[in-house]
């Protein structure tokens, strides 16, 4: 536990990715089997246990400590599992103490039933130090919050041999806890763990935004083009009678689309988008959000926002890897796969076709009007390539929409900009009891160089009228030109609106206050509901 | 004066009565503003006011910091001030006096706070110096005392490198080294040529974060501070490496002069004095809060 405490005690504390990223691998590289594997699972999918841990924690207390003095110091604290953790009145132990190793503690979770929990966990609690505690009490309670993405712990393992995430996330779920087979392959000891026909996940390919240069470069008979569709990226994987639904990170979403898995017959992998149609139109994004991020779902929730998927890739069909063959031939192979299956709740992404650069650009430019997210465009020769690759897939998406707002307010950054005000609040006027002000709309914290920064916490500390803790009011003095892809209404904003990917074009230092846009401006660029 | 910590050491005093260290330090930092007249009683020597002795003991808390033990007509009383009771390389340790009414700080004062020992946290922070070698540490301590132990510390610990400061603390350090305590390599931020990277460097906390920072080398920011043992305390800091190195007690250590010193009547002061209370009841004590003007050691 010792060591698993002291890396959780550091990732609570530290804000920035790199940081974490080598106080994971340190860990990995320096831990030994099986705790280092029961660490990553505890950091990924969570060891998953149904056991009344917060209540027993809570008789355990009694029986142990003062209760007087267990409220005040709860009182103080704010946090039960950490007061415990703190006030514990463990017996005086030798030093050094006897190691209870973190795969000896998670082993014995996944035996224990409930009635053994108290005994167990007081014998631990006893055992342990006030860091180890607090680790086994999170690591009990479920969800460790840390501030780490089973991503970012997958990146970490990657880097012990040297690998890419995506070889760990092409193995991922095929593995088992506490994920020995994988550390000796990165280790360099054993062979790459293999699947064996599992419906399990695959990197996906990822497209580029296009530039001014890959357009100039760009060869229309190359191409095969799309409509970029405004869901989220997932992968059907099906196999021997199995089916899973993956977000493109590779997390399991499966438990909330039950309708889309349970049409899943078949033997493929694919590639596609996920959407709620209704009546053969795609529904905006704010509804698919109804069906994200859910552990179960109910009918009702279903019926009204009936998920599809729309398919474009495929990586597999019937066992047969198809990545190694071009766009074409796989796209090929996925229409002739579809129209003999036919899965309910799915159909294929439409290939567009156009014949000069200058009807590619109409179509881009009637994107916004079609409430299309722009233009997907794939290089019919390309393989299917795990990660980011240069030149294959490129995404095009509508031009934004601008206005100009004045800056409200400016809150300290963390981490590298700890020293700075790098998070902006802005705001646009509009009439209230007869007279303009200021409205907040949006939030934005990238878009401007490191020398922009420099000169905007300048601005900032010289015009601020009021400050609540890392928050600092400013003077309404400073219009800043915020590019923004959408618009829509939404009743947790004063604004009444909520704008989609708001970033900072450009820092107006030229235009007065007074001349910035109105909010009527931009609650006129919302789309009529449906 | 107990010690020289500026919540209780504040210039404009008429008459100062305290140890030498005090008084030099005192001197250091309020220059004229540290007493009308200065009296100098050094540890162990007792002083006669009228019916009543008085008499300083070593309270382990900073270089020179002193309970006042007060004696009359058979009767004893000790105001620890601030205290801890754990070695510290950088001052004489505290010393039990047996009394009958004790006067005791309690910023630390609820079951939560239970320090770790110093040689950990110092492994800890030289650990994390190792893991990030391409970034500065930049380690918020009080300027007084708690900057000059955890200098010590690190010597002791075997860490030979230059220590780099923030301005503020160079003199206070100039007097350590003078009244007898070796610092080892210290020099100021000031004077630097590079940004730092792997060095360790000392500031007051409120540089933490700051525009003075913005000259290192993407600084792990860590603060030495016994509040550090609640994670909300240090989070609201944004600290990224919180220290737990306190120079006051922790609540086993106030339990346990409580009882060591056998007083029958227990006055708490300075912090969260409700629990102490609570249990030195429990422990068959009279006990009472003794409300003074208040203060709240914000960074101790």
């Amino acid at each position: 536990m010792r060591a698993f405490a002291e890396l959780l005690d550091r990732l609570v504390y530290t804000p920035q990715r790199n940081a974490k990223l080598r106080l994971l691998t340190d860990y990995f590289r320096a831990t030994a089997d099986p705790d280092r594997g029961y660490a990553l699972a505890a950091l990924t999918d969570g060891l998953s246990l149904r056991l009344p841990v917060r209540r027993t924690i809570l008789e355990l207390m009694e029986r142990r400590f003062d209760a007087e003095l267990f409220r005040m110091s709860r009182d103080y604290v704010g946090d039960t599992a950490e007061t415990v953790a703190l006030v514990w009145p463990a017996p005086p132990v030798a030093e050094p103490r006897s190691p209870l190793p973190l795969g000896e503690v998670a082993e014995q979770i996944r035996l224990m039933d409930r009635k053994q929990l108290p005994e167990q966990l007081e014998n631990w609690l006893d055992r342990l130090d006030t860091t180890e505690r607090w680790a086994l009490l999170k690591l009990l309670t479920g969800a460790l919050r840390v501030g780490i993405s089973a991503r970012l712990a997958k990146t970490a393992v990657a880097e012990i041999g040297g690998h890419s995430v995506a070889e760990i996330e092409e193995v991922w779920h095929g593995l088992d806890v506490p994920y020995t087979t994988l550390f000796a392959w990165l280790e360099g000891k054993a062979s790459q763990p293999d699947a064996a026909g599992a419906p399990v996940f695959r990197p996906p390919m990822l497209a580029q935004p296009i530039e001014e240069a890959d357009w100039a470069a760009l060869d229309l008979a190359d191409f095969a083009l799309e409509w970029k569709w405004d869901g989220i990226r997932v992968q059907l994987a099906a196999a021997r009678g199995e089916a899973r639904l993956y977000s493109r990170t590779g997390d399991d979403i499966g438990m909330a689309f039950p309708d889309i898995l349970v049409h899943a017959r078949f033997d493929a992998v694919l590639d596609g988008e996920l959407l709620v149609m209704r009546d053969g139109e795609v529904a905006p994004f704010n509804d698919l959000q109804q069906r994200l991020n859910r552990r179960q779902v109910t009918k009702r929730v279903m019926a009204d926002y009936p998920a599809h998927v729309r398919f474009y890739d495929a990586l597999l069909i019937d066992g047969e890897d198809l990545r190694a063959l071009p766009f074409s031939e796989r796209r090929r192979r996925l229409e002739a796969w579809h129209a003999t299956i036919r899965p309910a709740l799915t159909d294929l992404s439409e290939q567009l076709r156009v014949a000069t650069k200058t009807d590619l650009d109409a179509l881009w430019s009637g994107a916004r009007a079609a409430e299309i997210e722009g233009l997907m465009l794939k290089k019919l020769t390309s393989p299917y390539l795990a990660g980011r690759p240069k030149g294959h897939w490129f995404k095009w998406k509508r031009a934004p929409l601008t206005v100009d707002c004045v800056l409200m307010y400016a809150q300290r950054g963390s981490g590298r900009r700890s020293s700075y005000y790098p998070d902006y609040t802005f705001g646009l006027w509009t009439e209230a009891g007869g007279r303009d002000e200021l409205v907040p709309v949006g939030k934005a914290y990238s878009g401007y160089s490191d020398a922009e920064l420099v000169e905007l916490d300048r601005w900032i500390r010289g015009h601020t009228t009021e400050r609540y803790g890392p928050v600092r009011a400013v003077e309404p003095g400073l219009v800043l030109e915020v590019l923004f892809d959408d618009v829509q209404r939404s009743r947790r904003h004063k604004s009444g609106v909520a704008m989609r990917f708001p970033r900072i074009a450009r820092i107006r230092w030229d235009k007065p206050a007074r001349e910035a846009d109105r909010l009527e401006q931009l609650t006129a660029l919302i789309k009529p509901l449906a | 004066m107990t010690h020289g910590h500026s919540d209780h050491a504040r210039p404009g005093h008429d008459a100062v009565l305290a140890t030498p260290e005090t008084i030099e330090i005192m001197q250091s930092r309020l220059g004229n503003g540290a007493g009308r007249t200065r009296q100098a009683l050094g540890y162990g020597d007792a002083l006669k006011i009228g019916d009543v002795t008085v008499t300083l003991r070593p309270a382990g808390h900073i270089l020179g910091s002193a309970q006042v033990v007060i004696d009359y007509r058979g009767q004893r009383a000790v105001v620890t001030g601030d205290y801890k009771r754990r070695t510290d390389p950088t001052c004489t340790p505290f010393e039990l006096v047996p009394c009958d009414l004790l006067v005791t700080e309690a910023t630390f004062g609820l079951p939560v706070f239970r320090h770790e020992p110093d040689t950990r946290e110092i492994a800890r922070l030289l650990a994390s110096v190792t893991a990030f070698p391409e970034r500065t540490h930049q380690i918020g301590v009080y300027g007084l005392g708690k900057c000059q132990r955890l200098i010590a510390l690190l010597r002791k610990a075997g860490y030979d490198r230059a220590i780099w400061l923030h301005g503020s603390m160079i003199q206070l350090c100039a007097l350590y080294e003078r009244l007898g305590v070796p610092l080892g390599d210290i020099r100021a931020v000031a004077d630097a040529t590079s940004s730092l990277a792997g060095e360790i460097v000392l500031s007051p906390p409120s540089a933490l974060g700051d525009r003075w920072s913005r000259r290192l080398a993407d600084p792990v920011t860590a603060l030495a501070s016994g509040w550090m043992r609640v994670r909300g305390r240090a989070r609201q800091r944004g600290v990224e490496l919180p220290l737990i190195i306190s120079d006051h007690v922790d609540w086993p250590e106030i339990i346990q002069t409580i009882d060591e010193t056998g007083a029958g009547e227990i006055w708490v002061t300075h912090g969260r004095e409700e629990a102490v209370v609570y249990q030195a009841r429990k422990m068959g004590r009279r006990a009472r809060a003794l409300a003074l003007v208040g203060r709240e050691d914000e960074v101790e």
